[in-house]
């Protein structure tokens, strides 16, 4: 150990930012797309059609019982061939795993959010899809207007939360050679042979913004609390 | 036509075949779950219960270490334990150097996974203690036990019976989060997984096995709970129907 090597840190600092922000990037996509598909999966869960909850409800376990990592090796071979179905050309789309991962995190972790948003719309009392009824809306106005804007306040701090432990797990697409974060820090760390330095980093950065962004939660969750 | 031959198949190394390859590689896993788990539980039932205490800087020591472990991602502490903390630590540096690589890997990855692990036990361990009303801590010390035996014989069998739905979980999230040790080259089903993949570029035949092989892991695991909920459901209580 010769101590700690700053100058080499310093240096790849624009490398590292750039890791950074496809980091945010791919958070903030797959929790917007996961929480709408996790509404969806939630609605067909609570669904009366039973081919359609029971599907759902395989999907949602099946997704929660697997690691993310094999999950994202699966989805980077998988996405390729969904694509080449989808847009029926005679081959398979080229697409690197940065991009097939935006597909993955957003269907990995759409089954985590339709836990969340099961249990917040089944916390709201029954007596209000009711009423709804009973005012002439029918099933899609009543979740829209009723149930859904209230379920979702409800969950919030548990959607973020949830957010947080996504924006820790999308590191794991360094493994597949993508340069986000981690990423970045693991390739300069191999280049400049600088694994202290590097892990360290990024270990900082990570429990600071995880750290300040779970602080943010508790604050708002009083908040909430409050108004209710 | 879905050519499952393939596990039949030998390796490479021609010592085994591909389905051998990947139980070995599950007992790996199966080994590192288990250990961990009672790393895990010991640690976490400690630091849960001297968090629910009133010394001041016991607690605060607890919360350091849960946000500690909570806020870094599994990846980079497998990096931290692997590449980082030996430099630092020159004993873990001799092991490093003289141990089978193969337990050490496996040793540094039963600590990593362990201490990870404990932060979230520790979390419902505190949570169940508090759950429970606040008489049930003083009608203990005005029956005259001391805390140690408050802890022992009034908070603490009602705390982990409260859990065992969280602690469900959390176990089951121990035995997907072991497939990151593959990151510092352990051998588990993950690392034979994906070996299979690249040697024989039948990566849905490996991928496929491997997702069959965790589900049922995971469902082994969930079931083990739902019995061990039901044997020990206090009757008139807690879901204890009968």
């Amino acid at each position: 150990m010769e101590g700690f090597d700053w100058a080499s840190v310093s240096a790849s600092l624009p490398f590292l930012m750039k890791g950074l922000s496809y980091t945010v990037q791919l958070t903030v996509v797959a929790a917007i797309g996961g929480t709408l598909w996790g509404i969806l999966l939630a609605l067909a869960r609570l669904s009366g059609i039973a081919p359609l909850a029971w599907a759902a409800a395989a999907y949602v376990n099946l997704m929660r019982s697997v690691p993310l990592l094999l999950v994202i090796f699966w989805f980077y071979f998988l996405v390729p061939v969904m694509l080449q179905w989808v847009s029926g050309a005679a081959y398979p789309p080229k697409i690197g795993p940065d991009r097939s991962a935006y597909v993955t995190f957003i269907l990995f972790e759409g089954a985590y959010f339709c836990e969340i948003v099961r249990a917040g719309i089944q916390s709201i009392p029954k007596g209000q899809l009711g009423a709804a009824y009973a005012i002439g809306l029918n099933y899609a106005q009543a979740m829209r207007l009723i149930i859904l804007p209230q379920a979702l306040r409800n969950m919030l701090p548990v959607l973020l939360t949830q957010t947080i432990v996504l924006f820790q797990d999308v590191s794991l697409v360094a493994l597949l050679n993508v340069t986000d974060l981690v990423g970045a820090a693991v390739k300069i760390a191999q280049r400049d042979s600088r694994l202290v330095e590097m892990y360290t980093l990024v270990a900082v950065v990570y429990f600071v913004l995880s750290y300040a962004l779970s602080l943010g939660v508790k604050a708002l969750n009083r908040r909430i609390a409050i108004i209710r | 036509m879905l050519g499952l031959g393939i596990f039949g198949e030998e390796t490479p190394d021609g010592d085994t075949t591909w389905a051998m390859s990947l139980l070995s590689g599950l007992e790996y896993t199966l080994a590192l779950v288990a250990l961990s788990w009672i790393v895990a539980m010991v640690l976490g039932s400690l630091l849960g219960v001297l968090r629910t205490t009133n010394r001041r800087w016991v607690v605060a020591l607890g919360d350091a270490w849960v946000e500690l472990f909570r806020n870094i991602p599994l990846l980079v502490q497998f990096f931290l334990w692997y590449f980082v903390i030996p430099e630092f630590v020159p004993p873990l540096k001799r092991m490093a150097v003289e141990m089978d690589p193969t337990r050490f890997q496996l040793l540094l990855s039963v600590v990593c996974l362990g201490l990870f692990t404990s932060a979230r036990i520790a979390e419902q361990v505190k949570s169940g203690i508090l759950s429970l009303p606040r008489g049930q801590r003083m009608a203990g010390y005005a029956m005259g036990l001391t805390e140690a035996q408050t802890y022992r014989y009034v908070l603490l069998p009602m705390a982990f019976r409260i859990i065992i739905p969280p602690l469900t979980s959390e176990s089951m999230n121990l035995v997907k989060n072991s497939a990151v040790a593959y990151s510092i080259g352990l051998a588990e089903l993950f690392f034979r997984t994906r070996e299979m993949g690249e040697m024989t570029f039948r990566y849905f035949a490996a991928f496929g096995a491997a997702t069959v092989l965790y589900v049922l892991v995971a469902f082994a695991i969930n079931r083990v709970f739902a019995w061990l909920e039901r044997a020990t459901a206090v009757p008139g209580y807690l879901g204890g129907k009968r």
